[in-house]
This record gives structure tokens, sequence and C-alpha cells, in this order.
């Protein structure tokens, strides 16, 4: 135990962060880039046609990973939120705001994919679904976690109002989980489960877990670069950062 | 191969607005995402050398500089 709290006290140093995520970082980029070229191939030319989709089934490929992380980072956020304010460790404060920007993007990319694969499949784009609404409702707790960070004149009060919208926003993800079993709409039900076996043929779901994966260690990738910015902007007094610029030439 | 020839694979039977829509979109920005976040590290990168460099051209025992001293608190 002692090992492990040390371990993580020394996670919770920026400078020692910043050392050991260069070192993490670069396996995280060749696996997101190897995971999401493999499944794209796979996905888009290689899976057969959906029988009742056709090929617009193969939006599934970039909808569904894109809504895996869009509630994962959500989570994480809240949860660095939480250690932030319980352990008042920065690092976690700093991961998180980093971390806002992407889970936004992500949401967009499921709202918009959704969107489109909807045209052919529902003959809308767009109906008030408790799951898309859901969704709509993450991608706004999404813009609201930046602004309030951003709304404050010290940083510390803004990254608390941020951490603590998380937390409390956090209250939608099993809302978007479960919407589609308590208000079964439009949207259909969840294409992965751990507990069932896959609905889908090996040839299908093998690619979307290949990107799926893609996806997560893509996330982790950009989280660390961006964490590592912000580190140096936030420490850029600090000695050992103005060593660092000093060194690199 | 799920797929006659390139051709076909293009037209995506008839989907294929909807699935280049999608696909083109979420590849662009996660292109977007990765060269933001090397850019923002260069830029920083560059603004901290060249913060620096300036601080090292000035003497040190020029105490009315207005930066911050904090090396002076550090030594």
């Amino acid at each position: 135990m002692g090992k492990i709290w040390s371990f993580i006290h020394k996670l919770g140093s920026p400078r020692w962060f910043y050392a050991i995520s260069a070192r993490l970082m670069p396996w995280f980029w060749v696996a997101a880039a190897a995971l999401i070229l493999v499944g794209s191939v796979w996905g888009l030319a290689f899976a057969p046609a959906d029988y009742q989709q056709g090929n617009s089934f193969r939006i599934i490929y970039v909808h569904v990973p894109a809504a895996f992380l869009a509630q994962s980072i959500f989570v994480s956020m809240a949860v660095a939120g939480l250690i932030f304010m319980v352990w008042r460790i920065k690092i976690a404060d700093m991961a998180a705001a980093m971390m806002a920007p992407l889970g936004a993007a992500m949401t967009f990319v499921a709202l918009f994919s959704g969107a489109v694969w909807g045209v052919p499949t529902w003959g809308t784009w767009w109906m008030w679904d408790a799951r898309l609404t859901s969704m709509l409702i993450l991608l706004f707790l999404y813009f609201g976690v930046i602004a309030l960070r951003g709304a404050f004149s010290s940083r510390d009060s803004g990254s608390r109002a941020a951490s603590v919208l998380a937390m409390v926003g956090v209250i939608n993800i099993p809302i978007i989980k479960y919407s589609v079993d308590w208000w079964y709409t439009l949207h259909q039900p969840a294409t992965f489960s751990v507990t069932s076996r896959p609905a889908m043929p090996m040839e299908m779901w093998a690619p979307l877990l290949i990107m799926v994966l893609g996806f997560y260690c893509f996330f982790i990738a950009v989280t660390l670069m961006r964490t590592r910015s912000e580190i140096l902007r936030r420490e850029s007094s600090k000695r050992w950062v103005r060593e660092l610029a000093g060194e690199v030439t | 191969m799920a797929f006659d020839s390139f051709q076909d694979f293009l037209a995506m039977g008839g989907h294929a607005p909807y699935v280049w829509a999608s696909w083109g979109v979420t590849g662009a920005l996660l292109v977007g995402i990765v060269l933001h976040a090397r850019a923002e590290r260069r830029q920083l990168l560059r603004h901290l050398r060249r913060r620096e460099r300036r601080e090292r051209r000035q003497p040190l025992t020029n105490q009315t500089s207005h930066h911050t001293g904090g090396r002076h608190h550090e030594a």
C-alpha cells in the first residue's frame, strides 16, 4: 500500500507527471493510430453490409465510439473534479480542463453522425427522442463546464465551479444510458453489452470494438499531451520549467 | 471485401452522402484535434524559450527588471 500511495502522490506532482507522461504518451498515439486505421479499413471496406440498412450502417463505426467517448470523458471529468475538490490535486484539474473540449467534440460527432444516419434509416435527422435529447443536454453540459471555468477572474474559483458542475452533471450519464430502455421511441437499444453475446456477426462487431479501443487510446493520448501543455502554462514560473525551456533549443 | 470495385466502394450502395459525411466530419475533427494539440505545445515551448533567452540576456544584477524574480527566491 505504501508504494501505491507514494506513486499516487508523485503522480499528483506536475513535474513528475510531466516526466512519466512523456514515456507513456507515444504508446497511446501509436495504438490509437493503428487501431483507428485497421478499424476504418475493416469497417468501411470489409465488414458486410447490413441486410436492412445496407451500407449506411457503416456510420456505426464512428457513431458508437464517439458516443462512448462523449460519455466516458464526462465521467472522467467528474472524477477528476472530485479528486481536485477533495485532495486539491492540481493535475486532476488541469486534466479536467483539457478533457472538456474533447468531450464536446465527441458529443458533436455522435450527434452529427447520428443525425446523418437518421435520414436514410428513420426518415428524419432529428426527433425529441430520449436518447437524442439527453445527448444534446450532454453537449450543453460540456459548453456549460467550459464557459463556467472561464467565467471567473480567479482560476481556482473557475476550477471549483467547473468541478461542481461536472459532478452534478454526471447524473445525465445514466439517463443517457438507460434512456433507450426507459423511453423506447426511436433510438435502438445498446449495441454492446458486457453480459450478453453481441447481436451482430463477428465481422461486424470486431471492427467496432477496434474502433472503440482506438478512440479510447486517442482520448488518453490527447489528454496526456494537452495536460502536459497545461502544466507548462500553469507552472511557467517554476524553476524546472524554466530549466526545461532553457535546454530545449 | 464487401465491394466489387472502387466505384462501388465510393457509391456505398447509394448511401455515399451519409456515410462519407459522417466519416469525413469525424476524421476532420480527429485530425484537427491532433494538429491543435501539437500547435499548442509548440507555441507554448516557443514562448517559454523566448522568455528564457530574454531574461538570460539581461544582467542578473539588474534588480529593477520587471519580471517575476522567482529565480532569486529559489536560488
